[in-house]
């Protein structure tokens, strides 16, 4: 089992080497190079092929690469070009935002979703699983910034009782900083939460129909301690899979939720970044998203094969 | 990404506007409250919401391209010359001017008793070394403003000189540049700048918010009556109503033309709209066929309808445009010129002079080059086509717009700021070597005028020559002007002394030591 834990982080870290490449290759093949974005229109030939030369930009690009990655593994992710500062120090207070708020989504989403889906599966076509049903889909089917812009319209602008902005200072106290961000949260609850729920409920109704739970029926077991006790560890795996994906949505995917309350999480930073040409910044945030991304699902891989025996033999 | 809207200018002299202050009228106030005459009281915090910031933002002021760190630079620091509500120079930093024969040589007088938040008293020594932060070896996106100047010279501990290329009656106009702060002499540390304005720097986080505090009296009689202000970026505009409504902010920039009038229905909140120079240009390259010729160029600008636009894209906050870019605030507007109308019978008739029988154009367009510019271009091409002008609008990212279209493709969309003087407006966008004259257009004629016009100090003929000078543009340029565009901001009631400006926008960003709070 060692081997396989080992074997998937493995393939994780693979993989985030070759999207470290890809997102490499893809910044470097947008028009202009580095020297002529910092210096602007005012480039003339001589400075630009001294800065050039100041920058490495005269070695082949995949030594670059390899300079870029050797530096970012050890926490150096360069200098950003539109204002000079170290990048590391202005994208570590934003991740930290992001995860700020990715965590506070995630310590509602992933409760009322599983919760919900084990109800609904428990209840099949019950009232409880229709209602849930229901309105996980029309969360699910708008876009999220009509669900913030809705949540906005009834909380801060009618109700006055929480903020439309979520801008976060780090002099801010962390009850401050939870109120806030609960808007935004909420809205981010809504958004991941229908998938959620889905899954799980689907996954347990999908092994509720094998031999093993009929047996366990026939036996006069009750529907919710069939339910929980043995399709739940059954249907683990999807369950995981999808919870960790939407986790590493919460952090990858809220640039609009971000722009919508205004929080400066690492979302912005990109848009701002992509908007200022500044190429570097840019593949930061793009390596911290990947790094989220693989982690996350890497992890998820790791705790299926942990609670389900079979996933650890192969067919 | 905000076009660098703040190269060149050449100034104005202040007597020529006393004339024509009194077009500056034509700003008004929407909303409930008018601009009553209050006792400004003293206290109370105020948070502005405003759009125009990055995380690449500094307070250096030679790096400043949008609005959120020139508003913040001018709660901190003063810069040298004001532009006030009737679109004059004002004495801000420098009390007083004198130029002697010829307006080659100025004399300035440093305004005494000033002291910088750091204790130390202003000198001419800050005066020279701020400017010069501008000239010389520099990136500052001022540098070419100051280009005329030959040299500046410290007379004594408050007086300077300053020697131009040729004469320019317009220097303190030049001076109003807002990137022009005023930081002692020697200072480098922009993290923290120290200035002479009524407030001092807390906290500064790019891209989120910064929150200034008031220190002491400020010098400037009837300003910085607020204690603190914090600005918050906020560049998503939903957003930035929201949070007005919900009482989060007390003032926002840049209101969105469809939802204002919305907006200025709601009880307690007030909207200020300010007739300016900014105005929205559909720009052809004059050099390169088949927008070389004249006449197709007229046919163009006969087959748009300017007021179908100004009422779907700006709902009618904006003021019908002549293809030439003097508001009709400046004292030099001509008004005698026959406004180009939507006229698809004159257009065929140019389109026919210009021999042209397929005519088929391509007009690009992005919301960087304006807000409506997409929805410009299309309403564009259906009036075009009653005048059997096959117009085909191509969008293009508004990321990367300025480098890769603008300037570029042979007929796109595009904007310019306001300024102060129509000198400095036609030394930047239409003299034949100007640096960024997008329609490549040439004019010796024009240019000799303009050269002209800027030594005269003959008022009625500076008017007569400004007025050509419209004209020339106007008919034979390659600047298709459909119309001005007004900036919108909004206040909730309990901000008073809020007021229109004819340059920028948030009474040209000095709007934190302006406005004061009832409680």
């Amino acid at each position: 089992m060692f081997r396989l834990v080992a074997g998937r982080i493995g393939l994780g870290l693979l993989t985030l080497f070759a999207v470290s490449a890809l997102l490499y290759l893809g910044t470097q093949m947008l028009p202009g190079d580095v020297a002529s974005a910092l210096l602007g229109q005012q480039a003339t030939p001589e400075t630009l092929a001294a800065l050039r030369e100041k920058l490495g930009l005269n070695e082949p690009a995949w030594l670059r690469f390899l300079h870029w990655l050797w530096g970012a593994v050890q926490g150096d992710l360069g200098n950003s070009l539109a204002n000079g500062r170290p990048i590391a120090a202005e994208l570590l207070p934003r991740l930290g935002n992001t995860l700020f708020l990715a965590s506070y989504a995630a310590l509602l989403a992933v409760p009322l979703a599983v919760g919900l889906g084990i109800l609904a599966a428990i209840r099949a076509d019950g009232i409880v699983d229709r209602v849930a049903t229901t309105s996980t889909l029309i969360a699910i089917s708008v876009p999220e910034f009509f669900v913030a812009y809705v949540l906005v319209i009834i909380f801060a602008s009618e109700l006055g009782w929480l903020p439309s902005l979520a801008t976060v200072y780090h002099t801010m106290g962390f009850l401050e900083r939870l109120y806030v961000t609960t808007l935004p949260a909420i809205t981010l609850t809504l958004v991941v939460a229908a998938h959620m729920m889905r899954m799980t409920r689907a996954s347990i109704l999908a092994v509720m129909s094998s031999p093993y739970i009929e047996m366990a029926t026939l036996k006069g077991l009750r529907r919710r301690r069939v339910v929980v006790r043995h399709a739940l560890p059954n249907a683990a795996a999807p369950i995981i899979a999808v919870v960790a994906l939407n986790l590493a949505y919460l952090v990858v995917g809220v640039v609009v939720i971000e722009v919508v309350f205004v929080y400066p999480g690492i979302g912005q930073l990109m848009v701002d970044a992509v908007s200022k040409r500044d190429l570097p910044t840019v593949q930061a945030c793009g390596l911290m998203f990947a790094t989220t991304f693989v982690t996350l699902n890497t992890l998820a891989d790791v705790l299926s094969i942990l609670v389900n025996p079979r996933l650890r033999h192969k067919r | 990404m905000t076009k660098p809207d703040a190269f060149g200018s050449t100034g104005f002299d202040r007597r020529t506007f006393l004339a024509g202050t009194a077009l500056v009228g034509a700003v008004s106030l929407l909303g409930l409250r008018p601009a009553r005459a209050d006792t400004p009281k003293a206290g109370g915090s105020l948070k502005i919401g405003m759009s125009g910031g990055a995380t690449a933002d500094s307070l250096d002021p030679r790096t400043y391209t949008d609005w959120v760190p020139t508003n913040i630079g001018y709660q901190l620091m003063n810069g040298l010359v004001e532009i006030d509500a009737n679109n004059k120079a004002t004495p801000e930093l420098l009390e007083s001017w004198e130029a002697k024969p010829g307006a080659i040589d100025w004399i300035f007088n440093v305004r005494k008793g000033v002291t910088f938040s750091n204790g130390k008293t202003l000198d001419a020594d800050d005066i020279i070394y701020s400017i010069n932060l501008h000239r010389g070896d520099t990136t500052s996106a001022a540098k070419a403003v100051l280009e005329d100047i030959v040299d500046i010279k410290k007379l004594d501990a408050n007086q300077i000189l300053v020697s131009l290329k040729s004469g320019n009656a317009d220097l303190p106009y030049l001076l109003s540049d807002y990137h022009l702060m005023v930081v002692p002499n020697g200072f480098a540390d922009w993290a923290k700048p120290i200035g002479t304005a009524g407030y001092v720097l807390e906290s500064f986080e790019p891209g989120v918010r910064a929150v200034t505090r008031k220190q002491g009296s400020y010098w400037k009689a009837g300003c910085g009556h607020v204690d603190g202000i914090e600005t918050l970026v906020i560049n998503d505009t939903a957003a930035r109503t929201n949070a007005l409504l919900s009482g989060q902010v007390d003032l926002i920039n840049r209101l969105d033309a469809r939802t204002v009038d919305l907006l200025a229905k709601k009880p307690g909140v007030q909207v200020v709209r300010s007739s300016a120079g900014q105005h929205a240009c559909l720009v052809m390259n004059t050099t390169l066929a088949p927008y070389s010729n004249k006449h197709l160029r007229l046919a163009l600008k006969y087959a748009i309808d300017r007021q179908k636009v100004i009422d779907t894209v700006l709902k009618g906050y904006g003021v019908i445009g002549n293809d030439h870019p003097i508001p009709r605030t400046s004292p030099y507007f001509n008004g005698d010129l026959p406004q180009h109308t939507y006229d698809p019978d004159k257009a065929k008739f140019h389109l026919k002079e210009a021999g042209v029988s397929d005519p088929k154009f391509q007009l690009a367009v992005a919301e960087a080059a304006f807000t409506g510019a997409t929805d410009t271009g299309v309403i564009f091409q259906a009036t075009a086509a009653k005048a059997g002008i096959a117009l085909d609008v191509k969008r293009e990212p508004s990321d990367g717009y300025w480098d890769n279209v603008w300037m570029k493709a042979p007929f796109c969309a595009s904007y310019w700021g306001g300024r102060p003087t129509p000198d400095q407006m036609f030394s930047i966008a239409y003299k034949s070597d100007a640096k960024w004259n997008d329609t490549a257009w040439k004019s010796e004629a024009f240019d000799k005028l303009l050269i002209e016009a800027r030594a005269e100090l003959d008022e009625a003929k500076r008017k007569t020559m400004y007025g050509e000078m419209q004209r020339l543009v106007s008919d034979d340029g390659g600047a298709l002007i459909p119309m001005f565009i007004d900036y919108l901001e909004a206040g909730t009631a309990r901000v008073k002394g809020m007021g229109p400006h004819p340059m920028f926008d948030f009474m040209g960003q000095r709007i934190g030591e302006k406005v004061w709070i009832e409680a």
